[in-house]
């Protein structure tokens, strides 16, 4: 009899190899290794893009690039960093470590799991291809902003635009087919024990985020049919010729958009939550506030949208409104971050480079808090709006904010990943330069903003030269620096100093008790959770 | 079926309930469309007024009060044709119909049907401006080089805000799409 259950043991572990592990993979772990590659690859186009933007708004006049091109340059970026850098990011890291947290073998989910990633490459296979069809002068790569506003993208959007509809179809469904596989592997394979306020609180708040997907995907999807049918079977949604009106596009485009933008964030909660605890060696401050202060985000995230259209000339009641409802997602904001300094008060703290990239998170990601207050005065969001105060915003939010916490994530986590340490002076130097260059070249929008440069302008007056060429160092800095980071996780990955169970000495949860490097299959029989 | 772990009978409920809310946001991107018409209608947001005919009912003019009203007309890119106010302004009293005239002329040598979308400004004195005959409630159609003279007929609410006295009506032509090539398969 044992020898039976010794047999199957064996078959049950064995690896598939070759191409075909990784093209037909059901496993949780491939799959979020394959997403997080994915994002990895798409922040150096992305950032290489960035670069080009940087490069030609290093001095005043035109001389790298042709307005056309800058255009086209700053939606792709836009467009690449959002969907294709972090959202798959946050998607590989909920493969890896939702399971392992609450004591799954696996996602609920996984032939579809499969799909929902290879989907991915699909999708941005047509819009990098649009991209290059118009460097070798087949027309135009989308060129109207990652916000697609109609009518530069129904009326006056290039033929391309039909493939970038298409790909933020296939976007959309790997979106929503991936959020189902978190909700039903969270909902079902819970370890015995594992009560829902047991939950680690980057489950909880992937469980959250996951929900946010599954309302505003298929908005998102509506919007672009919209699109695809005004453009192409003279329907007339966004066109006033045919009794429709251009700024409807734009209460559909951000009633998924302010909530997109929290999907983009929920999950970075969640790894600094995971982090912060863990190197200061206490139990996370208000576990319990922290999940209603989630859930409370998420809710409040759909009934702000108009916070982006304050100059669209809404009645002076919806300006009050959206300005208020806005201001109120600062309280549970303000408690998350209030529980993360708690934490930390009093802890035995240490600063190995997750630490470093969690706190470098909560204080840059509050800067992003507080410039995002200032902009939901209506009446002073006039000055700010579409002006590079706006791109100093939700650069310190997305980049120092999200990516920094992904950044912490992939340093806290690859022991367990690949069952070796990485290089911690490597680390720190990227955390360092990359807090460096992020500041430079972040900061100084603040002021150019302020003044009155607009964004998404080649070009710009002499006022404003010095701040973007420090701005443009500081990109380039950011950049290369990230170069650090991938050999750092490229060597990691081929061997060093191993890895304990535990990894880390503050470290607490369900994956830390698996071996390192983490078996294929997580846990195949439940953990007992007390 | 290495990598499949038990089945769990949960997951198809889970996955039919999430559809579902899937396919219902799908849908209400699109209902956003109407409620966003009705959004505007009931509060004149977006300064829009009545795009069909108001019953013509008389009111009590309000003599004491004089309300300037200003005509625009402006033209959507592409659309061919001459279009202007006969009146620059006119001042009435509030519940007194006025009727006033818009010329509109095609300047190609074909036949163009355009579409004429109104708005008033201020935004909030929008749902007290009442038109009850108005080139804009239908489609215009010119034949090549016509010219023709377009009737507005309005009368503003008496109840119109203490502090509104002035009024901006302006039309915006619009060539309605595909109508170059409609009539060129007309002809
Ligand atoms: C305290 C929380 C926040 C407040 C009050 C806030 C407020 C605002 C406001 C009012 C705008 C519009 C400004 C304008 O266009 O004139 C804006 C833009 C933006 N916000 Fe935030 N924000 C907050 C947090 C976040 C977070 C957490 C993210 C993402 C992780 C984010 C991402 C963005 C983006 C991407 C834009 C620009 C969209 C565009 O026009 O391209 N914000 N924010
Ligand atoms: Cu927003």
């Amino acid at each position: 009899m044992s020898a039976v259950i010794e047999e199957h043991h064996e078959h049950h572990d064995h690896k598939p190899t070759g191409i075909g592990r990784w093209l037909f993979s059901t496993n949780h772990k491939d799959i979020g290794t394959m997403y997080l590659w994915f994002s990895f690859l798409m922040f150096f186009v992305g950032g290489a893009m960035a670069l080009v933007i940087r490069a030609e708004l290093f001095e005043p006049g035109l001389q790298l690039v042709e307005p056309e091109f800058f255009n086209q340059m700053t939606t792709l970026h836009g467009l690449i960093m959002v969907f294709g850098v972090i959202m798959p990011a946050f998607v590989g890291l909920a493969n890896w470590q939702v399971p392992m947290m609450i004591g799954a073998p696996d996602m609920a989910l996984p032939r579809m799991n499969n799909w929902s990633f290879w989907l991915l490459p699909g999708a941005f296979g047509i819009l990098i291809a649009s991209l290059i069809m118009s460097m070798m002068g087949m027309g135009s790569a989308p060129n109207f902003g990652w916000t697609f506003y109609a009518p530069l993208s129904t009326t006056y959007g290039p033929a391309s635009t039909d493939y970038f509809i298409f790909s933020v179809h296939i976007m959309g469904i790997s979106s929503i087919m991936g959020a189902i596989n978190i909700i039903a592997t969270i909902m079902n394979l819970r370890a015995p024990g594992m009560t829902y306020m047991k939950m680690p609180i980057f489950v909880w708040t992937w469980f959250i985020t996951a929900y946010l997907l599954i309302a505003v995907m298929p908005v998102l999807a509506g919007v672009v049919t919209m699109m695809l049918t005004d453009r192409n079977f003279g329907t007339s949604f966004f066109n006033a010729a045919g009794g429709g009106d251009p700024v409807l596009f734009q209460h559909v485009f951000w009633f998924f958009g302010h909530p997109e933008v929290y999907i983009m964030i929920l999950p970075a909660f969640g790894v600094v939550s995971q982090i912060v605890p863990t190197f200061a060696r206490k139990k996370i401050f208000g576990y319990s506030s922290m999940v209603y202060a989630t859930a409370s985000i998420a809710f409040l995230s759909f009934i702000v949208w108009a916070h982006h259209m304050f100059t669209t000339g809404m009645p002076v009641a919806g300006e009050l409104y959206f300005m208020y409802a806005t201001m109120l997602i600062a309280i549970p904001t303000g408690v998350k971050v209030f529980n993360w300094v708690s934490t930390m008060w009093r802890g035995s703290m240490t600063f190995e480079t997750p630490m470093l990239f969690a706190i470098g998170f909560i204080f840059l990601f509050t800067i992003g808090g507080f410039t995002g207050l200032m902009m939901c005065i209506a009446p002073a969001d006039f000055q700010y709006h579409d002006t590079y105060f706006i791109v100093a915003h939700f650069h310190y939010v997305l980049a120092t904010g999200a990516a920094f916490s992904i950044m912490g994530a992939v340093y806290f986590w690859i022991p367990k990943w690949t069952g070796n340490m990485y290089n911690e002076t490597l680390g720190k130097w990227h955390f360092w330069l990359t807090t460096i260059g992020g500041n430079m070249v972040f900061f100084p929008m603040h002021f150019v903003g302020l003044a009155g440069m607009p964004r998404r302008i080649p070009d710009y007056s002499l006022q404003f030269a010095e701040f973007n060429a420090l701005a443009t160092v500081g990109a380039f800095i950011f950049g290369f620096s990230q170069l650090i980071f991938l050999y750092n996780v490229i060597k990691t990955t081929r061997g060093g100093e191993k890895a304990t169970e535990k990894v880390w000495e503050g470290a607490d949860g369900l994956e830390w008790t698996l071996p390192s490097p983490a078996p294929f299959h997580s846990f195949t029989t439940p953990p007992q959770v007390r | 079926m290495t990598s499949q772990p038990n089945q769990n009978p949960g997951n198809a409920r889970v996955i039919s309930r999430l559809m579902i809310i899937v396919f219902g946001m799908f849908g209400f991107g699109f209902a956003m469309v109407p409620l966003y018409d009705v959004f505007c209608d009931i509060t004149g947001i977006n300064g829009k007024t009545n795009d069909q005919a108001v019953q013509a009912v008389s009111r009590q003019i309000d003599e004491s009060r004089n309300i300037e009203v200003e005509f625009i007309a402006s033209l959507n890119a592409d659309m061919p044709w001459a279009f202007y106010p006969l009146q620059k302004k006119v001042t009435v009293h509030p519940g007194q119909p006025m009727r006033i005239n818009y010329v509109a002329k095609n300047l190609t040598d074909k036949a163009i049907i355009g579409h004429a979308v109104p708005s008033v400004a201020p935004g909030r004195a929008a749902t007290y401006f009442e038109k009850t005959e108005c080139f804009c409630f239908t489609e215009q159609k010119l034949e090549a080089g016509e010219e023709k003279e377009m009737p507005v007929i309005f009368v503003v609410d008496p109840e119109l805000p203490e502090d509104v006295n002035q009024l901006a009506l302006s039309y915006t032509f619009f060539i309605k799409p595909g109508s170059e090539a409609q009539t060129l398969a007309q002809n």
